[in-house]
């Protein structure tokens, strides 16, 4: 199964991502930002990083980028894309999920491993997971804040459209600890911490068994690839 | 006549001009050029020189660009040197960084730099531009740069000044480093008053390339295009040198050029990927990065160092500031900016990678079959030299040295002095409060600011005794790297602390389990006008050197400071060291601290009443005198073979390093690694090394690592140790059911108390 | 040089942490009377000739759909300067 994994300028953990793919069993996919061409994939991975450096806002130019617009078109009908980190800020300027991401309240960049809730484990990437099952996934970034009105908060808690939230500690003051979202149809999940590094025993964040053995990431990238297995 | 309306027709100081008028009045004392110097510069070119190469040679020709203070002392590091250390450094000292070769046909690029004096002056761009620079350095060797490390010295804690400084430049290093992608996989932080006006921020970064991906900063092929590439050249860096700005013809008064860069990490990381692109598909024939000194340093060192010239056409320049005038163009240090040689039949290939890149370049020339360089402005010709007199036959100072003044009083006050704890009671607080003391304190404050996880192959960071990363995913062949130093130890003796500081790094890369391969170094020092300063270059050069001989691992590349005193006062000599080791497997490695319950805690290496220029001594009694710890480094040789040994054989479940604040403060971390407990037991330890418990805790003797094994393999260890006559002797044992840390006629000490003393101390002052 | 300015600031009702920051500092040093601070941007639309109707109405759409995200800010103004 296709997995692609877009490239910006500024893009940092895209490797990673297809790392990720790799040892999930899937075939990574390169695609370039200013290709409108997503190459057949089966799902799309907007990854972490800067793109654009930040400029204007998060993710706000990346979601201009043909590769962004076509990938819009396709999440329409159906098409998986996860958006970790900067590629949840470039779904969420894209209007593919609701609300905003702004600077943390503590002002700081924060590298924590992060404790998260799976509130909803019928999304393309979460189906492996249990109901509210607890996974560590390492958070690192500056502008993670979550916020939205009033109106779309009641909005996602009243559908179950929210995929993850923090346990333990809210790192970056996200409302109602939102960690992150998924779509109405389930197929578009975004979050802040990075599943793809914890895929990889001896690179993933200590857990009480064994310095860097969490691998909780796995799932993600095994889960979207179940999927395209049954369809 | 005639000639002087041209003069002021274009207002630019060309060479015809220098011939012209000969006797023109220059600001070469300003610009930081001794008389003689500027008589040398006249020599060389048989004129006066025009204002851009007055500025060019005032530039390559200072402390920063030329080492012409230390030059005479890092030759060393060349000259003592056997041909078995030199069997895997691929590229020595002298160039942009070294490469040394790792196996499987993989080498890596290691080297740190000094920041230091643009860090006090703007903390936040000056450790910004630190990182962003050396990131360059390593990129320019045909390396994707895979980590960074920083070794940070800021004044008291309690020093409102202290909080402008740390918080500007651990954001900067932040803000750089984690938008580039890079890990930032370890360092060190200090605190001391020495530092009060003069903070040291020295960067490291690490690069991984295939034998074949070397590239060098030459220009040996005439025809070959000379184009600078990456960010618009602006008006950053260059404060001193637009004093020539008034020497033409506009009114004196204050310019608004700054004297520090601004750093765009985001521009660099398009860079880093454009460069790798442009190298890997073969259009570069040579390579260089705009750092100090900018297009100056540039140009005549890829001509010299290739051996040919160049004909620069400077208008070509991009400018994001059309104001600025050639002599401000040439040293400018606009962040950001690259300069390639590229064959003519490579040009199109090139411009579809910049492009693709959106990397903005313009042709600046060529190279020439002459041993000169040319730089037009238009039609007129501002400078004409020879390149190896500007990039690499500077000046070369043999300056007064002395035995400071105060040298024998210092090392006659001995801590023996010191009162010491006279009960358990006692003792147990005066550990208490080490371990709580900004310098002994846990540094997740700043380290999590940084992030470790990118690029998904660091396999250790902090609070590890060295980073760790892995090169290749196929056989897990990884190295580490581990910087240290001790200005208190060097102060009181700059020879043997900068042994130290090798001992101590090169121990910590052998704790991880790696075999240790290569040096660098960061020499941070006063004034090399003062005697005594220049006594403690030359003592800490020749330490450091002869350790390297002793040990077998070569310098291969470094960076010297000098000039960090406020007035009379200098910082203590603080040479950083860092040392790369190579792992077969990245899999081997060991953690600092222990995991596992019932596992025998085994303390290698013997103790001696070591206190002077402690941590005990220094931060619980503000003393600092005597003479440092001795280090055998055959010692330390045995004990990191040992500990190779025993990891290859998987004996090891964790290992950490004995430094400063002694055994007691190594226990305590190891034990807060994982917050598993431990029951400890040093009253064999006092017998054998005949000492009382405040050496026993608080000594900072060499050769010493404390190590976990499992039970299964204690026989095997101890064993292991005998035959390699290394001494081994159980203190303790892990217990992952107790949350205390029990020392036998000290104190039952609870984890929850320990770690809260040690955690809250950085945020307390900062947050 | 003719140029459209826009003008954009955080939604009211939406937290502004930037905001928040600067009006701590101002108030621990000593500017007690500023009660809070709200950042913006400012974002200049250069112009080789005269600025039409056209250009305004374009700035406009560009405004709110790319200058601005409109689930977090506002366009507060729109102004034409010669």
């Amino acid at each position: 199964m296709k997995i692609g994994v877009i490239t910006y300028p500024g893009t940092l953990d895209d490797r990673d991502a297809q790392r990720a793919i790799r040892l999930a069993g899937g075939t990574p996919v390169s695609l370039w930002h200013a290709d409108d061409d997503l190459k057949k994939v089966d799902a799309v991975v907007l990854p972490g990083g800067f793109s654009y450096g930040d400029y204007l806002r998060c993710g706000a130019i990346a979601a201009q980028a043909p590769a962004t617009k076509e990938v819009i078109k396709l999440a329409a009908q159906g098409l998986p894309v996860l958006g970790i980190c900067n590629g949840f800020q470039i779904l969420v300027e894209s209007h593919l999920l609701p609300g905003g991401l702004i600077r943390n309240e503590k002002q700081h960049f924060v590298c924590r491993d992060q404790k998260l809730r799976v509130e909803n484990n019928n999304t393309a990437w979460t189906s492996l997971f249990e109901e509210n099952e607890e996974i560590l996934i390492p958070l690192k970034n500056g502008e993670g804040g979550y916020i939205a009105t009033d109106e779309t908060l009641k909005m996602l808690e009243a559908e179950n459209r929210i995929a993850f939230r923090y346990l333990d500690t809210n790192p970056n003051g996200s409302m109602n600890d939102i960690a992150g979202l998924t779509n109405e149809r389930g197929n578009v999940v975004g979050l802040m911490p990075h599943p793809e590094h914890a895929v990889e025993p001896g690179f993933g964040p200590d857990t009480d068994i064994a310095m860097r053995s969490g691998v909780d990431g796995l799932k993600f990238f095994q889960s979207v690839l179940k999927m395209a297995v049954n369809s | 006549m005639f000639k002087n309306k041209k003069l002021a027709a274009s207002g630019v100081d060309t060479t015809e001009h220098a011939v012209a008028e000969p006797d023109r009045d220059q600001p070469w004392k300003e610009l930081g050029l001794k008389e003689d110097e500027y008589l040398e510069i006249k020599n060389i070119l048989g004129r006066r020189p025009t204002s851009s190469e007055l500025a060019m040679y005032s530039v390559m020709w200072s402390e920063h660009c030329s080492y012409k203070s230390s030059k005479i002392y890092l030759r060393q590091f060349g000259e003592k040197v056997t041909d078995q250390m030199k069997e895997h450094l691929m590229v020595g000292m002298g160039e942009n960084a070294g490469v040394v070769d790792i196996g499987e046909g993989l080498a890596v690029t290691f080297k740190v730099e000094s920041h230091n004096h643009p860090s006090y002056i703007e903390p936040f761009q000056g450790a910004a531009t630190g990182v962003g620079g050396i990131v360059r350095d390593i990129l320019s060797m045909g390396a994707r740069p895979i980590a960074v490390m920083d070794q940070l010295r800021f004044g008291a804690p309690e020093n409102p000044d202290t909080s402008r400084v740390v918080h500007g430049v651990v954001d900067g290093i932040s803000f750089y480093g984690n938008c580039l992608g890079l890990p930032n996989i370890g360092g060190e932080t200090v605190f001391d008053s020495v530092y009060q006006g003069n903070p040291l921020v020295n960067a490291l970064s690490i690069g991984a390339m295939k034998h074949e991906d070397l590239q060098l900063a030459k220009a040996s092929n005439p025809g070959d295009l000379v184009i600078l590439f990456g960010a618009r050249t602006g008006a950053d860096g260059i404060g001193g040198v637009s004093i020539l700005a008034s020497e033409t013809f506009e009114s004196t008064g204050p310019t608004k050029r700054p004297a520090v860069q601004v750093g765009d990490p985001f521009a660099e990381k398009v860079l880093i990927e454009c460069c790798l692109e442009l190298f890997h598909a073969g259009v570069v024939a040579g390579i260089q990065d705009l750092g100090g000194a900018g297009i100056s340093c540039a140009t005549s060192e890829l001509a010299s160092n290739g051996g040919k010239g160049m004909k620069v056409q400077l208008q070509n320049v991009l400018l994001r500031d059309q104001s600025l005038t050639p002599e401000e163009i040439l040293m400018s240090e606009s962040q950001e900016r690259m300069c390639a040689v590229v064959p003519k039949k490579q040009l199109k290939a090139f411009e579809k990678i910049v492009e693709k890149w959106e990397v903005e370049y313009s042709v600046l020339g060529e190279v020439i079959d002459e041993d000169r360089l040319y730089i037009n402005w238009g039609h007129e010709e501002i400078v004409n030299v020879p390149p190896r007199t500007v990039a690499h036959d500077g000046p070369v100072y043999d300056r007064p040295v002395a035995l400071p003044q105060y040298q024998k009083a210092l090392n006659d006050d001995s801590s023996s002095s010191l009162k010491r704890a006279e009960n358990a009671t006692e003792l147990a607080a005066q550990l208490m409060q080490l371990i709580a003391t900004p310098n002994q304190a846990d540094k997740s404050w700043i380290t999590a600011q940084y992030d470790k996880y990118v690029m998904g192959n660091t396999a250790l960071s902090m609070p590890d005794d060295s980073g760790m990363v892995r090169i290749s995913e196929e056989t897990g062949l990884g190295v580490a790297l581990a910087t240290d130093a001790n200005g208190k130890y060097a102060y009181l003796n700059p020879y043997e602390g900068a042994r130290l500081a090798l001992a101590e790094a090169y121990r910590n890369v052998a704790v991880t389990g790696a075999v240790p391969r290569a040096v660098t170094n960061c020499l941070n020092f006063g004034s090399p006008e003062n005697p005594e300063v220049m006594w403690q270059f030359k003592e800490a050069t020749a330490g450091l050197a002869d350790a390297c001989l002793e040990l077998g691992i070569p310098v291969t590349g470094g960076n010297v400071s000098f000039y960090n005193q406020s007035g009379d006062v200098a910082i203590y000599p603080t040479p950083v060291v860092g040392v790369l080791g190579v792992i077969d497997d990245v899999a081997r490695r060991i953690p600092s601290g222990w995991q596992d319950d019932g596992n025998n805690i085994y303390l290698l290496g013997n103790t001696f009443d070591e206190l002077d220029g402690s941590a005990w001594a220094k931060d619980l009694h503000d003393h600092l005198g005597g003479q440092p710890p001795k280090v055998d480094l055959a010692k330390e040789i045995e004990l990191a073979e040992l500990l190779h040994g025993a990891s290859i054989q998987g004996l090891i479940e964790s290992a950490h390093d004995i430094s400063e604040g002694g055994l007691g403060i190594a226990v305590l971390e190891a034990a807060l690694r994982f917050n598993v407990g431990a029951r400890i037991w040093l009253g064999e330890m006092l017998e054998r090394d005949a000492i009382d418990m405040t050496a026993a805790l608080f000594s900072e003797s060499q050769s010493r690592v404390i190590v976990t094994v499992g039970r299964e393999d204690d026989v095997k260890f101890q064993a292991l140790c005998e035959a390699r006559g290394v001494p081994c002797l159980r203190i303790g044992v892990t217990d992952a059911t107790s949350s205390m840390v029990e020392i036998k006629d000290v104190a039952d000490l609870k984890l929850d108390d320990i770690r809260s003393g040690w955690v809250n101390t950085l945020p307390e002052l900062f947050s | 040089m003719p140029k459209i300015i826009v003008e954009i600031m955080p939604k009211q009702d939406l937290l502004d942490p930037q905001g928040k920051a600067v009006a701590n500092a101002l108030q621990r040093s000593g500017n007690k009377e500023i009660s809070a601070v709200r950042i913006g941007k400012r974002i200049e639309l250069h112009f080789d000739r005269p600025i039409t109707d056209k250009d305004m109405e374009n700035a406009s759409a560009q405004a709110s759909s790319f200058l601005s995200n409109d689930v977090i800010e506002d366009v507060v103004a729109i102004t034409k300067e010669d």
